[in-house]
C-alpha cells in the first residue's frame, strides 16, 4: 500500500464537486453585489464558495495578519495563494473560503483594516476567471504496461511533466472538480502523491491595478474637515 | 509648535553626526511632542534607557512596578489628554506583560505607542534569553506592529507608529526594536508621517448618505440617538449637542460615551446597556429611528440582537467601516468622523421637538428613580451602598472630576451615579473588562491632566490585581485619590452566581488584608469608613487633601446592581429588582 498524505481530506469531503459547479446558477436569495460599499446586503445564511482577492504592500508578517482574521472567526481557508502582481512591491493574495456571504463580508472588512492592505474584494465563482494546477505522482510501470494512463492524460488535457525511473509526474490545470476527477480516475493505478495549488483568479473588472492604486493613494491623503 | 520642536531637536544633532538607534528613539519621541513615558527597564531595552538618562529633563520617565501598570497608565494618560500614550518594556516577559493592556486599548480604541526591546537580530528565533515573538503575539491585538532590526528605520517607523495610533479609529501600536538596532549608529532625520498609501483613516463623506440620513430623521416620529466614545475621540461634544438641540432627538450614552454629553441636559435620557437606565434600554424597542454615533453596538448594549430595535430604522455614524452592519444592520450608514458628519447633519436637519416621546423617557425615569435609584443613593438604614458613595462623590466634586474605574459592580455604580459634567472624564476598561485597570490608569490620568481632580474607584478584587502601583504613586507623589469599595467579594461575579447559578458562591468570597496598613506602608494617608455618618466628612477630607489619598469604604456585602438586562436577553427584559 502506498501512503497517501492528504491532510485536506476532511475539508474535501465537505465539498460536493458537482454541486460546486451548480453554484454557477444565480441564487435568487443572494445579493449579487461584488464590492462592499457599506450598504446593507440581503441576509444569506447559505454556505458557498467565495474568492477573496487582497492587494497588499509587500511586507513580511502580513500573511499572519491576514490569516488571523479567519482564525478568529473559525473560518477555514480552503486554499491560499500569494503572488507578485504587475505592480512592483504589490502582492496579491487569493483566498478561497466556504462560508456565508454575511461572514465573508465581515472578514473582508476586517482584512481591509490591516494597515498594509491596499484593497480587498470578494467574488463569487462566476465573477472571476480562475484556474488551479494539480500534480499527480504515479509509478512509471503504469505507462509502461498498456496505455490506460496515457489515455487518461490525453483525454483529460493533462500532460506528463517528468518521467523518472520509478515514477512519473502528471500535471493538470483546471478547476477543482476537474483536477479532482482526474485524481479519482488515477486512483485505481495508485497515486503516490497528489497536490493541488491554491486557486488563482483574475477578475472580470475593467479597472486596472495601477488605476486602483492611484485611487487608494488619493484616499490616504484625505484629512478631517473640522 | 510641534514641528518647530522637531526642527530644534534635529538641529541639536550636528549635520552628518551619527547617533545611536537608542538615542534616535528618544529624539523621535521628543519630535512627536512626547513628554512622559511609562515603562520598566530590562536587558533588551537597556540602550534606550541609557539614552534616556541624558534626556531626563526633556522626557520624563515614570518607573512603574509592573509592565501592566505602564500600559494602563499610558491608557489613562491618553484617555484624558487626547494625546498618544507611550510605554516601554523589555523583551520577553516585559513585552508579554503589556499584552492585556494592548488588548484593552485595542477594543476601547485608545491611541498608544508601545516600544519593546528585543534580543539582537542574530539571536531572533533561537529561543535566546528573554526572547518572545512579541510581533506574533501582539498581532491580533494591535492596530499595527513592526519589528525594527536596522537603525536607519527607527525614525520613520516611530513617525508611522504615532500617525497610525492616533488617526482614524485610534488604537495601540507596538514597535519591537532589536538590541543591535539600538546600539548601531546612523544619521538622524525626523519627518512626521502624513499619509500611508495603504491606510485610510479618514473616510470620504458621501453626501448622498447625509441626504438619506436627513430624510430618515425627518420621517421619524420617535427618533432616538445613542452616542459612544467616538464623540469623545473625534472631539464632537459640541456638534452632538448642537445636533440634538436642533433636531429635538433624545440622546443616551454608552458606558464609554459618558462625559461626552451634559447629564443635566433636557434631551439627555441616560445611560445604556446591561446595567444602564430603564428608559434608554426598553425604549430602544419602541423608537422608529435609532441613530448611533461613534458606538459599535456592543453585546452589553444590545442584548439579544434578534430582538434588538427590529421595529426601527437604523442610522449609523461610524468612522470604522468594519463596524457598519457588523452587529446591527443599518438602513443608512454614514462612514465618517462623528464631528464632521454631525456638523453636516445639524446644518440640514429641521428644528423639531418630540414632547410626547420625551415624556415616555421621563416616565421610565420616574419609575426607575422610585424603584431603584432612590434606594441606592438615599438609603436610610443598613450598610453603606455603592450607589450612595458614588452619588456623594459626584455631588461633592460637582461632577467635575476625572473618575477612573476598574471592572465590576463599583464600575456600574459609578457609570450610573456619577454625573460626568466635564468631557474626557470617564476612564474605564469597557470592552475588555480588565480588572486591575483603575489604579495604574488613574495615576496615568493624573499625569495626563495634572490640573484636574482624579479619583480612582476600585473594588477590593481589582485593587489587589495591580496594587503594586501604589509604589509608583508613592515614588512620584502623584496626587490621585483612591477609593476602594470593599464588600469582601468579587461582587459582580457573586451577583451572577446569585441570579443565575443558584447562589453557589464559587470562589468569589475574599479574605482581604488590612488595606489601610498596606497603603500606609507607602506613606499615603489612608482612611477606612464603615458607616453613613462618617462618609460625607471622609470624602470632604479626601478631596481637601493635597497629595495622594486612600479611602476604603466598607459597603453592603451582598448588594446587587440593578437594573439589569441578563446576558443575551432582550433589552425589554430589563430587571429592576
Amino acid at each position: 500500500m502506498y501512503f497517501l498524505w492528504f491532510p485536506q481530506e476532511p475539508v474535501l469531503q465537505k465539498l460536493d464537486w458537482n454541486k460546486d459547479m451548480e453554484n454557477k446558477n444565480p441564487d435568487p436569495l443572494v445579493d449579487k453585489k461584488t464590492t462592499l460599499n457599506g450598504t446593507p446586503v440581503a441576509e444569506d445564511h447559505q454556505e458557498k464558495i467565495f474568492i477573496i482577492s487582497v492587494l497588499t504592500e509587500n511586507k513580511s508578517g502580513l500573511l499572519n495578519g491576514v490569516t488571523i482574521v479567519f482564525t478568529r472567526r473559525k473560518v477555514n481557508i480552503e486554499s491560499i495563494n500569494v503572488s507578485i502582481t504587475e505592480v512592483e512591491g504589490v502582492s496579491r493574495y487569493t483566498i478561497l473560503v466556504r462560508c456565508t456571504r454575511e461572514v465573508v463580508e465581515k472578514v473582508v472588512k476586517q482584512i481591509r483594516k490591516l494597515v498594509e492592505v491596499l484593497g480587498a474584494f470578494v467574488y463569487e465563482q462566476e465573477e472571476i476567471h480562475y484556474q488551479e494546477l494539480a500534480l499527480y505522482k504515479v509509478q512509471t510501470k503504469h505507462i509502461m504496461n498498456g496505455n490506460k494512463v496515457e489515455d487518461l492524460v490525453r483525454n483529460n488535457g493533462a500532460r506528463i511533466l517528468v518521467i523518472e525511473e520509478n515514477y512519473i509526474v502528471i500535471e493538470k490545470t483546471g478547476h477543482m472538480h476537474e483536477t479532482h476527477a482526474m485524481f479519482e480516475k488515477l486512483k485505481p493505478f495508485g497515486v503516490l502523491e497528489f497536490v493541488r495549488s491554491g486557486r488563482i483568479a483574475i477578475s472580470k473588472s475593467k479597472r486596472e491595478t495601477t488605476t486602483f492604486l492611484k485611487e487608494v493613494e488619493e484616499a490616504s491623503k484625505i484629512k478631517i474637515n473640522k | 509648535m510641534e514641528t518647530l520642536l522637531a526642527k530644534d531637536i534635529e538641529k541639536s544633532v550636528k549635520h552628518g553626526q551619527k547617533i545611536s538607534g537608542a538615542e534616535a528613539v528618544i529624539l523621535s519621541l521628543l519630535c512627536e511632542g512626547v513628554e512622559t513615558v511609562f515603562g520598566y527597564p530590562g536587558g533588551a531595552i537597556m540602550p534606550i534607557y541609557d539614552a534616556l538618562f541624558q534626556y531626563q529633563e526633556e522626557l520624563r520617565h515614570i518607573l512603574v512596578r509592573h509592565e501592566q501598570g505602564a500600559i494602563h497608565a499610558a491608557q489613562g494618560f491618553a484617555r484624558v489628554s487626547g494625546k498618544v500614550g507611550v510605554c516601554m518594556a523589555t523583551s520577553g516577559p516585559g513585552a508579554t506583560n503589556l499584552i492585556t493592556g494592548i488588548a484593552d486599548a485595542k477594543i476601547d480604541s485608545t491611541p498608544l505607542v508601545c516600544i519593546t526591546g528585543q534580543v539582537a537580530s542574530h539571536l531572533l528565533g533561537t529561543d535566546a534569553f528573554q526572547e518572545t515573538d512579541v510581533i506574533g503575539i501582539s498581532m491580533p491585538v494591535t492596530k499595527w506592529n513592526y519589528q525594527v532590526t536596522c537603525v536607519e528605520e527607527i525614525a520613520e517607523v516611530i513617525a508611522k507608529a504615532f500617525y497610525i495610533a492616533h488617526s482614524g479609529r485610534p488604537g495601540p501600536v507596538l514597535i519591537d526594536i532589536t538590541k543591535d538596532a539600538q546600539f548601531a549608529k546612523a544619521e538622524f532625520k525626523y519627518k512626521k508621517c502624513e499619509n500611508i498609501r495603504s491606510y485610510h483613516p479618514v473616510p470620504k463623506i458621501n453626501h448622498d448618505h447625509i441626504k438619506q440620513a436627513i430624510d430618515l430623521i425627518h420621517q421619524a416620529e420617535r427618533p432616538y440617538m445613542l452616542i459612544g466614545q467616538g464623540i469623545t475621540l473625534s472631539g464632537a461634544e459640541k456638534e452632538v449637542k448642537a445636533f440634538v438641540e436642533k433636531s429635538g432627538i433624545p440622546v443616551a450614552s454608552t458606558l464609554l460615551g459618558l462625559s461626552a454629553f451634559p447629564p443635566d441636559h433636557d434631551l439627555y435620557v441616560g445611560y445604556l446597556g446591561m446595567h444602564g437606565n430603564y428608559g434608554p434600554n426598553v425604549l430602544t424597542n419602541k423608537c422608529d429611528l435609532l441613530i448611533a454615533a461613534g458606538m459599535r453596538f456592543d453585546d452589553r448594549v444590545t442584548g439579544n440582537l434578534q430582538t434588538y430595535a427590529r421595529q426601527a430604522k437604523v442610522l449609523h455614524i461610524e468612522i470604522d467601516p468594519a463596524e457598519i452592519d457588523k452587529n446591527v444592520k443599518t438602513d443608512v450608514a454614514i462612514n465618517a468622523d462623528a464631528k464632521e458628519a454631525l456638523a453636516l447633519l445639524t446644518e440640514k436637519v429641521n428644528n423639531r421637538s418630540f414632547p410626547d416621546w420625551l415624556a415616555e423617557f421621563r416616565k421610565c425615569n420616574k419609575l426607575e428613580t422610585e424603584k431603584v435609584i432612590n434606594r441606592h443613593i438615599y438609603p436610610d438604614q443598613g450598610e453603606l451602598k455603592m450607589g450612595e458613595v458614588i452619588h456623594l462623590i459626584s455631588e461633592k466634586t460637582k461632577g467635575e472630576a476625572i473618575v477612573v474605574t476598574d471592572v465590576g459592580q463599583h464600575q456600574m455604580a459609578t457609570s450610573r451615579y456619577y454625573k460626568f459634567r466635564s468631557n474626557k472624564s470617564n476612564v474605564t476598561s469597557g470592552g475588555l473588562g480588565t480588572m486591575g485597570f483603575a489604579l495604574p490608569a488613574a495615576f496615568g490620568a493624573k499625569i495626563g491632566a495634572p490640573e484636574r481632580e482624579v479619583i480612582a474607584i476600585i473594588g477590593d478584587g481589582g485593587f489587589q490585581m495591580t496594587l503594586q502601583e501604589l509604589g509608583s504613586i508613592f515614588q512620584y507623589k502623584v496626587p490621585v485619590k483612591i477609593v476602594v469599595l470593599n464588600n469582601n467579594f468579587l461582587g459582580m461575579v457573586r451577583q451572577w452566581q446569585q441570579l443565575f447559578f443558584e447562589k453557589r458562591y464559587s470562589s468569589t468570597e475574599m479574605v482581604n488584608p488590612n488595606f489601610t496598613t498596606i497603603v500606609s506602608g507607602y506613606d499615603i494617608p489612608a482612611k477606612k469608613v464603615a458607616n453613613r455618618e462618617e462618609i460625607g466628612q471622609a470624602i470632604d477630607d479626601m478631596l481637601a487633601h493635597q497629595g495622594p489619598y486612600f479611602m476604603e469604604v466598607m459597603v453592603e456585602k451582598e448588594e446587587n446592581v440593578f437594573p439589569m438586562v441578563p446576558s443575551g436577553a432582550c433589552v425589554t427584559e430589563i430587571r429592576l429588582e
